[in-house]
């Protein structure tokens, strides 16, 4: 019944023997050890659980862990390299964009996908480009800064 | 006694501080509940009711039992010696329906907890639960207020077949009297709709019993871990200092997290029994079923006045759905609405009725703003109607009936001592932000184009910081702890519990000025009965007006105690001491010493001043005299689309009085995310029960919350009258935005359909709601 996967989560080969229901997020949390990536609603709604397949922001938990098989995920927990903040990270905190954090870790990630696609986005591609992800404490206008705040560095630092 | 004259700070109160506690958050490494992982760990996950209401006639949970991986099943039977899941609310007549944590002979809303399975993986405890027989014998029921008020509707408690769960009458001034000598009356029926709280993270418990200690802890993604201690001990009949409660990270609470659930008890009981760790996630489908819901109001509105616009009376009723069940403070909700009803308006005769209501349904409790979003939308809609109808600008209206600013503390005409306030000043300010009489000439150019364009004004008054400990059911104090470590670093406690506003840093800030220390020396820890001295917690906005006053307070202990070390050691007086910058020092010495030296000075201790005890450690407990009144305008323009019904947001002005404030980056998150469920409220949430008592809108893909479109601009700033409530001189500001914002929005909607003769709109005010009461109005 179970099934051998490798996945490259963050760098890190991982592989594992799991059944093949397991969901993605379940296997980013538990087998892998990664918990920054959140469940906010199963039902791919809220975003919380976003993650980049191969690059492209997904919702981990609507995916089997079988589904990413041989391929590259990568959470917000491989975003920093060195003690060094990634952009987008740094813009979420300079700009106060979360409160409780929760949506954070996929908020941050779609970011990361929306700012690699559009490296100068206008506020309402932003709030266009943030449509799948779901913050209850922050009414978006921090986040909409911080993804401003991301851009600007990332130019600088390119 | 060493005085401590004010020295030279390094003023960190008042700046834009970033926030010491995103570390963590921004990089996916801080723990909530569903990341606590414990060697031997067991899932739970809970069997409900499909039914809104039904007889059980039978249970087998006999080939779950069996199933791969269980290891226990529990019924209601199983826990009938767990105390039934607590309400504080001591209304007189209040009747209480003995809320069990698990239902055994009969369910009453959709929901209700009727079974645990326990696995050693969440997967299995699923398959097993689906072989969990249950024999529902359904009933008829009811949802909604109204319809359980009408006679022969169906009972949802047997024992009260007027599903009335209490009553209650209060009178200020002389009603009578205003109305009989008013030149008009207006009147409304308002609703504020059913909500659902929705914190991103949902509710989960982790419970680990120690058999050897006889101690149980419990994690649970709590608002008051302190009050859920006390009384999840006395549910499970366990001494409460034997059971630890924390509250690790808490991804959003809303006043959802303000409660004691029948799951913590639930989880705790259960560990007990199989003696090993337990987690229990609630599922987004169970939070939206289960945990509480916010408003659930009926309000039906007479406000009278004179000719000239003079505000003299308002009169209600209030019919407030309770849910099957009364929660912590549920029927609390509709007083604090009552309290409010007057607004900051210069009245005081007023009357309210309130009928609690029990439904088929899930029991509603705080949600942001508790009370005070409903009865700010009903005074701030009726003052509307009455400027419509008495053909005023609804500004001047407001402007008219304010008191004036020297008038404070103002009585009110429920009892109320408005602690200080300049209401004006911040209308003022908004109406020049928006530059109203442009505005007012935009919206006429519009109108005369066919275009309904609409300008909303909504001037709110709050109470908050609660509160004094008589007007509150569990104490309304704070407390907190400050200790100078042997290295100088400081380490904070408090009693509050935040989970997102931002105290780690603002209480940092506090006591970065207070002892010269850098932010990174501080560290403020919360949530964990086991650390942090007795407290009462994180809701009403009252963390940083009653705890960070705790703070400031013990800070001050403690600066006096270094004062009088540093004097010692330095062989002057302590009044001739001097304290900048983290140094103390003298102008009769050259010699001076750094609080990090004083602090390893106050442990070692070998040169102890006579009369000072070792140790660096101070605990406060505040008291606060009156509760805090915020207050504030919002402004906002809109324009619907005749086509669609859709409402845009062109401007929107939120100017708030908070008080003084410690970090004005903060104050402006808890604004704009106050708004943004205040705007969720006026636009697009409701919780939807049908006929037959099930949640239509039990999942985010039916129950609209804000996504970041739907959020306009904020456009923010502030006036800053103190409180004279705490030496902080500070209000609380976490529900402003929610209890400023949904009145703004409907009054502006109104505005821009009033040529069609529409005077009243209500929430959610959806493109369809919208578009169908424009096509019933649109001239042929």
């Amino acid at each position: 019944m179970e099934k051998a996967i490798r996945v490259n989560v963050n760098g890190r080969t991982i592989e594992a023997k799991v059944e093949p229901r397991l969901l993605l997020v379940h296997f980013l949390r538990e087998v892998a050890g990664f918990t920054g990536t959140h469940i906010g609603c199963e039902t791919s709604v809220c975003g919380a659980c976003t993650v980049l397949l191969e690059g492209r922001a997904v919702k981990s938990c609507t995916l089997f862990a079988v589904q990413a098989d041989g391929r590259k995920v990568e959470t917000v927990e491989g975003l920093a390299h060195n003690g060094q903040l990634h952009a987008v990270q740094e813009g979420f905190w300079n700009e106060h964009g979360l409160q409780c954090g929760f949506c954070t870790p996929g908020m941050i990630m779609t970011v990361c996908q929306l700012l690699s696609d559009n490296p100068d986005p206008t506020r309402e591609q932003i709030r266009h480009g943030l449509e799948g992800n779901l913050c209850r404490c922050t009414g978006y206008v921090h986040i909409v800064n911080a993804v401003r705040a991301a851009a600007k560095m990332l130019a600088a630092r390119t | 006694m060493a005085t401590t004259t004010p020295t030279k700070t390094q003023n960190l109160v008042g700046r834009r501080v970033r926030r010491q506690e995103d570390p963590r958050l921004i990089t996916g490494t801080a723990t909530y509940v569903e990341d606590i992982k414990m060697p031997g760990m067991l899932y739970a996950v809970i069997v409900r009711s499909p039914h809104a209401a039904a007889r059980i006639r039978g249970l087998d949970t006999a080939a779950a039992a069996q199933a791969p991986g269980v290891q226990a099943v529990f019924t209601g039977v199983d826990v009938e010696g767990v105390g039934p899941v607590p309400c504080a609310a001591a209304l007189p007549g209040l009747r209480v329906p003995k809320h069990t944590i698990l239902a055994s002979h009969r369910v009453y809303y959709v929901g209700h907890p009727v079974v645990v399975v326990v696995a050693t993986d969440r997967y299995l405890a699923r398959d097993a639960a689906e072989r969990i027989e249950i024999d529902y014998d359904p009933l008829p029921a009811v949802s909604d207020p109204e319809k359980a008020l009408a006679p022969g509707a169906p009972p949802v408690h047997p024992e009260w077949p007027d599903n009335v769960a209490f009553t209650s009458h209060t009178e200020g001034g002389d009603l009578k009297q205003a109305f009989a000598t008013a030149d008009l009356i207006v009147k409304q029926r308002i609703l504020s709709q059913r909500l659902i709280p929705m914190a991103m993270e949902t509710r989960g418990v982790v419970a680990e019993w120690r058999a050897g200690e006889k101690h149980l802890t419990i994690y649970s993604s709590t608002q008051i871990p302190h009050l859920m201690r006390t009384q999840v001990a006395l549910m499970l009949g366990i001494p409460e200092n034997h059971l630890r409660v924390v509250a690790p990270e808490v991804g959003g609470g809303f006043g959802s997290k303000l409660n004691v659930y029948a799951e913590e008890a639930l989880m705790g009981f259960i560990a007990m029994r199989v003696n090993k760790p337990i987690k229990w996630i609630e599922s987004r489908r169970e939070n939206f079923q289960v945990t509480i819901h916010g408003r659930g109001h009926v309000d039906y509105a007479e406000l009278s006045a004179k000719k000239d616009g003079t505000i003299t009376g308002l009169k209600i009723k209030i019919i407030q759905d309770q849910g099957a069940y009364h929660q912590l403070l549920g029927p609390l909700m509709p007083a604090l609405s009552v309290l409010m009803m007057p607004g900051i308006y210069n009245f005081h005769n007023v009357e309210a009725d309130i009928v609690g209501v029990f439904t088929n349904a899930a029991p509603t409790d705080a949600y942001r703003g508790a009370g005070r979003p409903e009865a700010t939308h009903v005074i701030e809609r009726m003052v509307d109607i009455l400027a419509a109808e008495l053909k005023m600008d609804p500004a001047e209206i407001r402007l008219k009936n304010f008191p004036s600013s020297d008038a404070f503390p103002f009585k009110t005409a429920t009892g109320l001592f408005y602690d200080s306030g300049n209401y004006a000043a911040p209308l003022r300010r908004a109406m020049d932000l928006l530059d109203y009489s442009s505005a007012r000439e935009e919206q006429r150019e519009a109108r005369s184009q066919g275009r309904y364009l609409g300008i909303g004004v909504s001037t709110y008054g709050e109470i908050c910081a609660f509160g004094p400990s008589p007007a509150t059911p569990a104490g309304g104090w704070e407390s907190a702890t400050v200790r100078i470590e042997p290295t100088g670093r400081v380490t904070i406690l408090t009693g509050a519990s935040p989970h997102g506003q931002g105290q780690e840093t603002s209480f940092a800030q506090l006591a970065a000025d207070a002892l010269g220390v850098g932010l990174d020396d501080v560290v403020v820890l919360h949530g964990d009965t086991s650390v942090v001295q007795y407290g009462i917690g994180t809701f009403g906005s009252r963390a940083t007006a009653v705890g960070g006053t705790a703070v400031y307070l013990a800070l001050q202990d403690l600066r006096v105690k270094c004062l009088r070390y540093a004097a010692h050691l330095l062989g002057v007086q302590p009044e001739q001491v001097d304290f900048e910058g983290g140094v103390f020092s003298s102008s009769r010495i050259a010699n001076n010493i750094s609080i990090k030296e004083v602090a390893q000075e106050a442990h070692v201790c070998r040169n102890l001043p006579p009369g000072l005890e070792p140790g660096l450690v101070a605990t406060r407990f505040f008291e606060p005299a009156n509760f805090a009144f915020p207050f504030g305008a919002h402004l906002a323009m809109v324009e619907v689309d005749q086509d669609t019904g859709e409402t845009k947001i062109l401007r929107y002005i939120a100017v708030d009085d908070c008080g003084k404030v410690i970090n004005p980056l903060l104050v402006d998150g808890q604004v704009h995310g106050g708004v943004a469920q205040g705007l969720g409220q006026a636009m697009l949430e409701e919780a939807v029960y049908d006929d037959y008592g099930q949640l239509v809108t039990g999942e985010l893909m039916s129950y609209a919350i804000p996504k970041a479109q739907h959020v306009p601009e904020i456009e923010c700033e502030r006036t800053e009258t103190p409180s004279p409530v705490n030496p902080l001189g500070v209000k609380g500001v976490g529900e402003a935005g929610t209890i400023g914002c949904s009145p703004a929005l409907v009054n502006a909607v109104v505005d821009a359909l009033s040529p069609l003769g529409i005077r009243h709109v209500d929430m959610p005010m959806t493109p369809q709601k919208v578009w169908r009461l424009m096509s019933e109005r649109k001239p042929a």
